[in-house]
């Protein structure tokens, strides 16, 4: 990261809102990004205004919902409450890299068929906190499935359907590996 | 119900899904206009204060800094909008009734530049004596949190459904329903058992996670996108606000992140609205989940129910007294109110009745429509009453339900459609699920419930199909998806009447500048009022593909019937939508549409159009130690007559009960002083992941008894109705003595387990089963 701003400056030169001070790169979905930004700028925001990946949404704001969930270097992050300056040589996942050449993943179709999701709101963050569950536990039980994603909200589903949808995909993976048809 | 049916009746993947599991779906949020600017609000910062002045220079010269505008600079306007009561200022006018209400607008290149300069608008207030709870603004000699009376009602069918009054500038009395029949008071006074119970339903928030916003664009005539449930009625008090006609205002509602009532009727609108008039550009407006509290809250109440019975268990009177505190502005509360008060005594024989309820103006946030529609407020009262009188005459709470319901055809309420559903039979279903999964753990009890809610308000519809050169239809509905799943159904719906395949339908939306007239998405009535007007465009397109297939063949037109996908002729000879509409034009173009109109007449003739059914029932586990209360077990029975998709229908019920589960247990706004202390989810604990029952069983009673499509009724909120006053009596059984309010916190349920004197042994049945156990002690007056 490169910044125009030195703690020798102080306070005075502390850049003014909306002045792009500063330069990352990072991976996006794979696709390599550079950036001057305005320091202050959370994740979020630049996902959303700056690259429109508008997939991932704001509820809270305070890092307690969960829908605003994307992975840095694989790790689930609240995108609300991280700083854009904070991805600064590391990958970014959204829920806009999961589906393949315009067809849904095993955990979306496993969503889509549970009826995992009614408005949709929640689902982004959902989607990405249970990829990042998956690919640390790929047969998770029931309880570990609510233990992990009990940061996420959904006022819409009531939440079992989401509980299934995840082990259905886990299902659908271990079908896969093992040479069946998913 | 019907083997014959190819779509609806299907549990079908939802269309909509698609978009929303890649991001691709767009919401209000998502959605900008060219060179648009950002509004941020600023609010008052106490409850009841006149305006002295604003001062606005220092925020016009900071950077970014569009416009800051205030109540001063609407000349022209009509300041105000309320589809009932046209009381709610857009911006603050001469002073302030709660803490959070919008003052200015400050209008900036970003939201960041606009907040940012919010700090440097001063306000001078010089505050006045506040009224922050029912008791206060009922006082002689309160305060007035509206000093006049406003111009007449906006809404001609409320008056139809209510015979709403004028308010008087006298009091904080909002608004005064009475609902009254027979000689309640002689029939208490020879009833064997009279019995009254007080409770109170906390104040919500319904938390959709979408937060309230839009974009307008004022350029001579208007266009806002908002997260409107109901497009249409906020176009009216739109074109109210600028004078506008009808045709010069266009609102749009694409997809909506979750609604559950908080998002019908106008919000945020006007605000964007009249922010891009005075800048002369694009607007856009996002509140935070803060301010989407401060904007619409659910109106908490306290009732009253006394009952009397006689020996035998028969209900011979109900008296009721409620009062709800529905904040600084009407909104919706009267029609919210005219529910609760007929819904609360539930759904049975009462021969003698008389309900009081009120709506009272405080210095709060002001509340209006949630789901369920004042039959969660009622009901906790009615069901709870109900359970507390059936315990001190020894009765089995199922059987003095099913002693006092009220069955298939009978009325309800004096002249209005008999019941289309049979209680009797859902309630022995849900009980028989409830009891026969028990635990026999002693500290766990079982609860259970049923509402009638009169629904699908008023019957006004419009639908258009086109069928496509291609034979692929597109259907045009003004209601709205915000997670129903209306888009599935109506499509089923579509494919049904006119034999195509699902996946070859369209549905599109809530647009009132491009889709047909759909006065509301609430009351659960899309799937039977939007669906009546889609069938009858299906048959409207029918009719004109018909005419020119027999215009095509020179054949008489009564040799010619459908088929799935086009129609046939007596020869046996067939054509599908593609030969006939390309045939009739001549050329591989054009298209031909149906239109579906659905008023107060014939099958929607009587009021109301169907009763929405809420069976449920719950067993929860409470942990005498800490007070928390585990829900073991949910049961629903969705009495929806026929489900033309039955997954989403139980999703629908699912959604619903754990939206009730969370106000029974967790969830309530609480006031300190004139602001809240906890409006944000942090402290606001809505139901999360770990909170889902262990046992979930959702039963579906198909028995073809609605008016909508294949004999369907509306769902969506009757599975939460019940679930407060189940929770509380299972809550009641598992620890020996009744709470009186809602939500059931860990604290409230460890004080109330502790109160049971020594000797009175906690009520240790599992399930209440009056010839055996003790009567639980209730604190209630009897
Ligand atoms: S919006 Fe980031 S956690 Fe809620
Ligand atoms: S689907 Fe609406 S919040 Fe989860």
């Amino acid at each position: 990261m490169t910044s125009t701003d030195t703690a020798a400056d102080g306070v005075a030169s502390f850049p003014a809102a909306g002045e792009r001070a500063c330069t990352i790169q990072t991976t996006v979905n794979g696709v390599r990004v550079e950036r001057a930004l305005d320091p202050r700028m959370t994740l979020v925001e630049f996902l959303r205004e700056d690259l429109e990946l508008t997939g991932t949404k704001v509820s809270c704001g305070l890092q307690v919902c969960g829908v605003c969930t994307v992975l840095v270097d694989d790790q689930p992050v609240s995108s609300c409450t991280y700083l854009a300056a904070d991805v600064d040589g590391r990958a970014v996942r959204t829920v806009e890299g999961l589906a393949r050449e315009g067809a849904l993943n095993g955990l979306q179709r496993s969503f889509a068929e549970e009826f995992a999701l009614q408005c949709g709101f929640c689902t982004p963050g959902f989607l990405m906190m249970a990829t990042a569950l998956l690919e640390r536990d790929p047969d998770p039980t029931e309880e570990t499935i609510r233990e992990y994603l009990d940061g996420n909200f959904c006022r819409c589903t009531g939440y079992q359907p989401i509980v299934a949808a995840v082990r259905r995909a886990a299902a659908r993976k271990a079908g896969e590996a093992g040479g069946e048809p998913s | 119900m019907s083997g014959t049916r190819e779509t609806a009746g299907r549990s079908v993947q939802r269309p909509d899904f698609m978009a929303k599991l890649t991001g691709a779906a767009q919401y209000t949020v998502d959605i900008g206009m060219p060179g648009m600017a950002h509004a941020k609000i600023l609010r008052s910062d106490r409850a009841h204060a006149r305006i002295v002045s604003i001062d606005r220079t220092a925020a016009l010269d900071a950077p970014g800094v569009v416009g800051v505008i205030t109540a001063a600079d609407l000349g022209g306007l009509f300041p105000r909008f309320g589809h009932i009561v046209p009381d709610h200022s857009i911006l603050a006018e001469e002073k302030v009734r709660y803490y959070g209400e919008p003052v200015a607008i400050v209008v900036a290149q970003s939201a960041w530049a606009a907040a940012d300069a919010l700090e440097l608008v001063r306000v001078t207030y010089a505050d006045l004596p506040d009224v922050l709870d029912v008791a206060a603004a009922l006082a002689p000699h309160a305060p007035l949190v509206h000093e006049h009376t406003y111009g007449g009602t906006a809404d001609e069918s409320f008056r139809v459904l209510t015979g709403a009054e004028q308010e008087r500038a006298s009091s904080n009395l909002a608004h005064e329903v009475v609902l009254e029949w027979g000689d309640p008071d002689a029939a208490l006074a020879g009833a064997a058992t009279v019995h009254t119970t007080s409770v109170t339903f906390p104040m919500l928030y319904a938390y959709a996670m979408e937060p309230y916003n839009a974009v307008a664009s004022y350029t001579g005539d208007l266009h806002v996108i908002s997260t409107a449930q109901h497009p249409f009625m906020v176009r009216d008090d739109l074109a109210r606000v600028f004078g506008l006609p009808l045709s010069k205002v266009r609102v749009t509602s694409p997809f909506v992140g979750g609604g559950y009532g908080s998002k019908s009727y106008t919000k945020v609108e006007p605000l964007a609205a009249i922010a891009s008039w005075a800048v002369g550009r694009p607007v856009k407006l996002v509140l935070d989940v803060e301010e989407s509290i401060y904007t619409t809250r659910v109106d908490s109440a306290e009732v009253t129910m006394t009952t009397g019975v006689d020996s035998s268990g028969r209900i011979l009177a109900r008296v009721a007294d409620m009062v709800m505190d529905s904040g600084a502005y009407a909104d919706n509360s009267p029609l919210v109110l005219a529910k609760a008060v007929n819904r609360c005594f539930g759904p049975y024989r009462v021969p003698n009745l008389r309900v009081r309820g009120r709506s009272v103006y405080t210095n709060t946030s002001p509340a209006s429509s949630y789901r369920g529609f004042g039959a969660p407020q009622g009901n906790l009262a009615g069901e709870t009453n109900l359970d507390q009188i059936a315990e001190r005459i020894g009765m089995d709470p199922k059987e003095i339900r099913l002693r006092n319901v009220v069955g298939p055809g009978e009325e309800l309420l004096p002249g209005k459609r008999g019941l289309d559903a049979d209680l009797a039979a859902d309630l022995e279903m849900l009980v028989d699920s409830l009891r026969g999964a028990r635990s026999e753990d002693p500290h766990t009890g079982i609860g259970f419930g049923m509402s009638v809610s009169d629904a699908g308000a008023f019957p006004v519809s419009t639908a258009q199909v086109r069928v496509h050169v291609d034979g692929s239809v597109t259907a045009l509905s003004g209601s709205t998806e915000m997670g129903q799943g209306s888009r599935s159904v109506l499509g089923q719906i579509v494919a049904e009447e006119l034999g195509v395949e699902h996946s070859r339908v369209t549905v599109l939306q809530s647009d009132t500048g491009t889709t047909p007239y759909e006065r509301t998405t609430g009351a659960s009535r899309t799937t039977v009022l939007v669906g009546l007007a889609i069938q009858r465009a299906c048959a409207d397109a029918r009719a004109k593909l018909r005419e020119m297939a027999a215009e095509l063949l020179g054949t008489p037109i009564e040799a010619i019937t459908d088929v799935a996908g086009g129609v046939r002729t007596d020869e046996g000879k067939e054509l599908g939508f593609a030969d006939i509409v390309r045939g009739w034009f001549g050329s591989n173009a054009g298209e031909v549409t149906g239109v579906g109109l659905v008023r107060r007449d014939g099958v929607t003739q009587k009021m109301p159009p169907f009763w929405e059914v809420g069976v449920s029932g719950v067993e929860v586990r409470v942990d005498v130690e800490t007070g928390v209360v585990d829900v073991e077990q949910l049961v629903t029975v969705a009495d929806v007559g026929f489900a033309i998709n039955p997954a989403a229908v139980e999703a629908q019920d699912l959604g619903a009960a754990t939206q009730g589960l969370g106000a029974a247990l967790f969830e309530e706004l609480v006031y300190d002083g004139a602001q809240l202390a906890n409006a944000n989810v942090v402290d606001y604990r809505v139901p999360r992941m770990s909170d889902v029952p262990r046992r979930i069983d959702l039963m579906l009673a198909e028995r073809g008894d609605g008016i909508g499509p294949y004999g369907a009724k509306g769902s969506g909120e009757g599975a939460l109705n019940p679930i407060g006053a189940a929770t509380l009596a299972a809550v009641a059984r598992a620890v020996g003595r009744w709470p009186d309010r809602l939500p059931l916190t860990p604290e409230r349920v460890w004080r109330l387990s502790c109160e049971v004197a020594p000797s009175q042994p906690a009520h240790t049945a599992p399930d209440y089963d009056g010839s055996t156990a003790d009567a639980i002690s209730d604190g209630t007056q009897t």
